[in-house]
């Protein structure tokens, strides 16, 4: 597992309160995990805050799980 | 015509999680005044508080045992407070679990003086300092004061009557007062009514101290520093916490053989129209606000055997003093009145609620909570028994409790046994 997955997961564990063993790659943020969509805002603040990258709206309309997360971080951050 | 009886409680104070412990301590006369934790207070005038204990202290407050973890993240610690004290409420009156005719008849009226103070003050910084992009997505809703009825009515399917009340440091009592209202009008056969609050953070502190409501003066001894009546007293100290009763119609609790603890017979309101925060120097408003609950009650200030007073420990309470004399003439003989401010320093939004509950237990354990630290009364107090010091078995049939808040807005219950 990727150093940014480890990441992501330990954030979304943090955030949303779920067990780490439900936060699978193709686990869904909202399907799966029990979040809202003032939680995915949340999330995504948090993932730029940790990885320093710039998450816009666009683009963070267009994460629904977890590897969508992992795969954006992973292409942009510096 | 409906009546409205008291079949639930819930508490989270300085000197306990719940309703026994508090209660206990209380009467042991015990203070939770100390120095300020929450935050480095070396800067400020006022350096001590009345803080709901950490956890993993022996009376302290675990917020994992009611408030889910995400919630507690996203919403300021009254609304945490508030949560936790409805769901002791529901759970002491038997209404955790109910049918759904039930909750469209069940509602909240759960109110603050302040709301979420300490959020707005963070979440201020980061947009000074980090700018707009990084303020949360939940400020909002996890600072506003009807909050606590909302996540409340969310977390038990409640349906009814979702209302808060914002008077202030009344508004515990006219949240009570108000959903009793509910009640009787038929708005519902439940209601949770109470209030808390959570302001000891920078601002808070600095805000009261600037306004010289704040004891800046007994630093070095907190304990000591709330001390309604005596002479030496010098402005309250800021407590936090929440107080929760479930009101509920009288023949709906009678027909489930719910324990009854008392009924809510009488409730007054009224207005200065004097001044922001101080009292009128004859108040008025507060006598017609005690006369007001009376003569709902149909008693007399004969019937009425413990008064717990708003009583912040400032120079006010010499003043409340003086409108209770005029109100119970030679009634005063006989009556206790005490200020559990004392002991738990002022709850602001949440008095009135936390002290209600307090009122409800001396009549359950015939005995009357102390004012601590009251070492040499101020003129004015003669001949009125303000229980010093310890607390003391007596017959309580009926209870007065007096809330009065910034604004000028003042509240008095009236609540008695139910044989």
């Amino acid at each position: 597992m990727s150093d940014t997955a480890d990441r992501v997961k330990k954030i979304v564990v943090e955030h949303l309160g779920v067990e780490a063993d439900k936060v699978t790659e193709d686990a869904s943020f909202i399907d799966d995990l029990g979040a809202d969509s003032l939680d995915i805002v949340e999330l995504v603040m948090a993932f730029e805050e940790e990885f320093g990258v710039e998450i816009p709206d666009d683009a963070a309309e267009k994460i629904s799980t977890v590897s969508d997360a992992i795969k954006y971080i992973d292409e942009n951050k510096g | 015509m409906r009546r409205v009886v008291v079949t639930g409680l819930g508490l989270v104070t300085p000197l306990g999680a719940d309703v026994e412990t508090t209660w206990k301590n209380i009467l042991a006369s015990k203070s939770g005044a100390g120095p300020i934790t929450k935050f480095d207070a070396s800067d400020q005038k006022c350096q001590i508080a009345c803080e709901v204990k950490p956890a993993d202290h022996e009376y302290g407050f675990d917020a994992s045992k009611r408030v889910d973890p995400k919630i507690q993240r996203q919403v300021d610690p009254f609304i945490v407070f508030g949560i936790d004290a409805a769901g002791q409420a529901l759970e002491d009156a038997g209404l955790v679990e109910m049918d759904e005719e039930t909750k469209l008849r069940a509602g909240c009226s759960i109110g603050s003086g302040i709301g979420g103070l300490p959020g707005i003050e963070s979440e201020s910084l980061v947009l000074a300092n980090r700018g707009p992009g990084r303020v949360s997505p939940h400020f909002v809703h996890g600072r506003l004061i009807n909050l606590i009825s909302g996540q409340v009515s969310i977390k038990y399917g409640l349906k009814g009557p979702n209302h808060a009340v914002v008077t202030a440091c009344s508004t515990g009592a006219h949240s009570i007062g108000d959903a009793a209202r509910m009640i009787k009008d038929d708005d519902a056969d439940i209601m949770l009514a109470g209030g808390a609050e959570s302001t000891i953070c920078p601002i808070g502190i600095a805000g009261f101290a600037q306004a010289r409501a704040l004891n800046c003066s007994y630093n070095d001894r907190p304990e000591e520093a709330s001390r309604p009546y005596d002479q030496d007293r010098d402005g309250f100290v800021m407590g936090e916490g929440a107080g929760v009763l479930v009101l509920e119609e009288y023949e709906h609790a009678k027909a489930r053989g719910a324990k009854i603890y008392a009924e809510v017979v009488g409730y007054g309101l009224s207005g200065d129209a004097y001044h922001v925060t101080a009292p009128d120097p004859e108040m008025d408003g507060a006598y017609r606000s005690m006369a007001a609950a009376l003569k709902k009650a149909g008693m007399t200030p004969a019937d009425i055997d413990y008064i717990n007073a708003h009583g912040t420990s400032t120079m006010a309470d010499t003043i409340e003093l003086g409108a209770v004399r005029r109100l119970f003439g030679e009634a005063m003989d006989s009556v206790s009145m005490s200020s559990t401010k004392s002991a738990i320093g002022h709850l602001l939004g949440g008095a009135g609620a936390v002290e209600s509950i307090f009122c409800i237990l001396a009549m359950r354990d015939q005995i009357v909570p102390p004012t601590l630290n009251l070492d040499t009364p101020s003129e004015g107090c003669e001949g009125v028994d303000l229980v010093p010091k310890v607390a003391r078995s007596r017959e309580v049939r009926a209870v007065l409790n007096n809330s009065f808040g910034f604004g000028g807005t003042n509240a008095s219950l009236i609540m008695k046994k139910v044989d």
